[in-house]
């Protein structure tokens, strides 16, 4: 019960981490259709910035205390996150709106594979680990054994949360959302109204890209090594996240982030750890083949 | 004055609405492009990380690198600006051109040309480059780039006649590999066995795969397969008793001359023939095999368009709801154009096995699905003759990286061209992109026409399919 219990803890750890990239899939998808394949490369990107932020604080202020340290670690790896997601959307998706329907998709498979090298002759292939930042578990005693619960798994728990409540908040309560959401539905209607679709379309890969850049701060801090490969693997999972939980719903984003992070750790502890990644690329085929609409979608309507 | 003409003029306006760009604008412009590398820069380029001797990583500054690469970015702001117009200019003129036109007869000499060209290509490399210096051209150019344009035509069959999206055809490709490869060594059958028993496997393994995606269409077909050729992949690294995980097959027997080996006994290719041994014969020989193996899917391709189900495929691509009310059976046309496109994939993988010697799941990751889609779409989908030339150009150019050592004396010792190549790679799709976001080659030939000649249609007329 508590083995169980314990890879509980470990699988919602690692969904928190797929659910908020997911919620950057799920929203581009929404808004205009397009599989933004680079996001798993922009958060492969964002860990590295993570890491780099954090060794250049440490080596200027020296000992500062380390919730400050990550605090500032993930005020600036959000930022600089946003600012490549902005300019890569601007210059390799933007030109293609409206064009031919797989000419945007291919801009982005060409966009992964020029960030992947770009970080691969800028920081070089080898992998980059850190000592591990927050040490520390809470022991919970549960009828015979206990189960343990890192610090860092907690914080992962409560920004991931906090972070789904403003986003949320921004989403459902604020112009900029409302906006987003009448491009969503008709991007036509919507500019006619008066509503700034590029700017609109502009801040959602802002907002998705400073998600993606919390889960890499999460990722650095919680495994203590990156590297330049690191973003495919991920990118796919919350991809199939997004499915799973239904394209276009930030909910079913995180739910469905949630459900593979526990099914890939469940599947670990019982069954076998190779096939973890075919157990999660399964369920994307499955899910899609008989619930295209995912659990939390709406189904898509064919006009003829 | 045409209404053509009129459109023109307009986009004319509406691009350059004055004569010169103005001089301050365009420097602000630029001055905030560099503004914007610059932050991209930080800190990701701006330091790097290393391992130092106590095995912790430090940081070292790279400021002059920053400013190299928001200098280039200033300067190419002020390119694009000035010349954004001259662009526009000229892509009104190309816009302007009839939507279907005769093709003249110098396209049938020139493919005729380019296929006397492709024949004699080993001759003329042994010529140019001498018997000894053929073999890299021959070897990494020639076959490499004629592997990448036989699978771009096979993945051509199902994206771009049938419109149907799939990112996993390097599966089939994989398939057709480890299969000949487990053949050839279990069971000791000659690759000219293995190639079609090869072939057949990934058809059926396409109609299987086919099968269950039927119901899906566009991103989400691409991504079932996206998923299905990650699931072979990790099954071929995983089922270690069979495949041998991810040390790969090694030993895996070389094709021969219809029987002759190519080596330097007395039975051997060399020694029939009265000539001296060279191991270059069966470089030459594995060229002409996949030559011969290319145009052979570029020909049944061709021919198949025009057959019954050719025409299904590409009615599919245009309209699916329109061919099921017709009465085409449309569960038929996609499965058979899975399987045919598998099973050109299937030979391709075969011959893959044959020409290495060894395989290992590392060849068949996504990146593989990921690059021949890129060189279909990149060729324009359906254009057999686009699809040859971005491969030449995309494989042929990252090839080409490999032999600039000559960069090494401008730039010091330390710049390795060679890293660059994905990255360029990857920089290429997208700015090709850009420029021509339906391919290279953008118009079709139909595949029945009224009167003589042989006509082309515009992209412009030609949809690419809800997958």
């Amino acid at each position: 019960m508590d083995y169980f219990l314990q890879q509980l803890i470990n699988g919602l750890t690692l969904g928190s981490i797929y659910g908020l990239i997911a919620i950057g899939y799920t929203m581009v998808y929404g808004i205009i259709g397009m599989i933004n394949f680079a996001h798993g490369d922009v958060f492969m990107l964002s860990t590295f910035i993570a890491l780099i932020v954090f060794l250049l604080i440490a080596s200027i202020f020296g000992a500062l205390p380390i919730a400050l340290a990550l605090l500032l670690v993930l005020i600036a790896a959000m930022a600089l996150t946003a600012l490549w997601s902005y300019v890569i959307e601007r210059v390799a998706y933007r030109p293609l709106r409206g064009s031919f329907r797989l000419a945007p998709l291919i801009s982005a498979i060409g966009m992964s594979i020029f960030l992947m090298n770009f970080v691969q002759v800028v920081q070089g292939p080898r992998n980059k680990s850190i000592p591990p930042l927050i040490s520390g578990v809470v022991e919970i005693p549960i009828g015979s054994g206990s189960i343990t619960i890192a610090w860092k798994q907690l914080i992962i728990f409560v920004v991931t949360a906090l972070l789904l409540g403003a986003f949320w908040y921004i989403v459902q309560k604020t112009p900029l959302g409302r906006s987003m959401r009448a491009v969503e539905q008709d991007r036509k209607m919507a500019s006619l109204l008066g509503i700034d679709v590029d700017r609109t379309i502009s801040l959602t890969f802002v907002l998705g890209a400073a998600l993606a850049a919390v889960a890499g701060v999460m990722y650095m801090t919680h495994y203590g090594v990156v590297n330049f490969a690191d973003g495919f693997v991920p990118g796919v999972k919350a991809f199939t996240a997004a499915v799973l939980g239904g394209i276009g719903s930030l909910p079913g984003a995180v739910l469905g982030g949630i459900l593979i992070g526990l099914i890939e750790t469940i599947w670990s502890a019982y069954f076998s750890i190779d096939y973890k990644d075919v157990a999660a690329f399964s369920i994307l085929a499955i899910t899609l083949i008989f619930m295209p609409s995912g659990l939390l979608g709406r189904p898509d309507v064919e006009k003829v | 004055m045409s209404g053509a003409d009129a459109a023109g003029e307009a986009g004319r306006r509406d691009s350059a609405p004055e004569p010169g760009v103005r001089l301050s604008a365009a420097l602000l412009k630029a001055l905030k492009v560099a503004a914007v590398v610059v932050g991209l820069c930080t800190p990701i380029v701006l330091l790097e990380t290393s391992q130092g001797i106590d095995n912790q990583l430090r940081l070292d500054w790279r400021v002059p690198l920053v400013a190299v690469l928001a200098g280039l970015a200033f300067l190419g702001s002020l390119v694009v600006t000035f010349g954004a117009p001259h662009v526009a200019r000229f892509k009104a003129a190309r816009a302007r051109r009839p939507s279907i036109e005769v093709q003249p007869a110098a396209v049938t000499l020139a493919k005729i040309v380019a296929i006397a060209l492709l024949v004699a290509y080993p001759f003329i490399a042994v010529m140019l480059a001498g018997f000894g210096g053929a073999t890299k051209w021959i070897d990494n150019f020639g076959i490499q780039i004629l592997i990448y344009v036989m699978l771009g035509w096979g993945l051509n069959v199902v994206v771009g006649l049938a419109g149907l999206l799939d990112l996993g055809y390097v599966a089939f490709y994989a398939v057709g590999a480890y299969s000949s490869a487990l053949l050839a060594k279990t069971f000791g059958f000659s690759f000219w066995l293995v190639l079609p028993l090869a072939g057949i496997l990934a058809a059926l393994w396409g109609i299987l795969l086919g099968f269950p995606v039927l119901r899906l269409r566009g991103d989400y077909l691409a991504i079932v397969t996206l998923a299905f050729g990650e699931i072979i992949r990790l099954v071929l690294i995983n089922w270690v008793d069979v495949t041998n995980g991810n040390a790969g097959i090694s030993g895996i027997p070389r094709p021969t001359f219809f029987g002759l080996p190519f080596n330097a006994s007395d039975g051997g290719f060399a020694a029939t023939f009265g000539l001296e041994f060279a191991p270059q014969h069966r470089v030459i020989f594995l060229y002409y095999l996949i030559l011969a193996l290319a145009l052979l899917t570029a020909w049944a391709t061709s021919r198949l368009r025009r057959l019954p189900v050719g025409r299904a495929w590409e009615a599919l691509r245009e309209d699916e709801i329109a061919c099921r009310s017709l009465g085409i059976d449309t569960v038929k046309t996609k499965l058979t154009a899975f399987a045919i496109g598998a099973m050109f994939g299937g030979f391709a993988g075969a011959f893959f096995a044959a020409r290495q010697g060894f395989i290992s799941p590392e060849s068949f990751v996504f990146m593989e699905s990921a690059v021949i889609l890129a060189i279909v779409v990149l060729g324009g989908m359906g254009s057999q003759i686009g699809v040859a030339i971005a491969a030449i150009v995309m494989i042929g150019g990252t090839e080409l990286l490999r032999e600039l050592d000559w960069t090494r004396e401008v730039l010091g010792p330390a710049f390795d061209p060679t890293q660059y190549r994905m990255l360029l790679f990857g920089l290429a799709m997208v700015l090709m992109m850009l420029w021509k976001p339906r391919g290279l080659v953008s118009s079709r030939t139909p595949s029945i026409q009224l009167g003589e000649g042989n006509k082309a249609i515009s992209g412009k007329l030609v949809k690419e399919g809800h997958g």
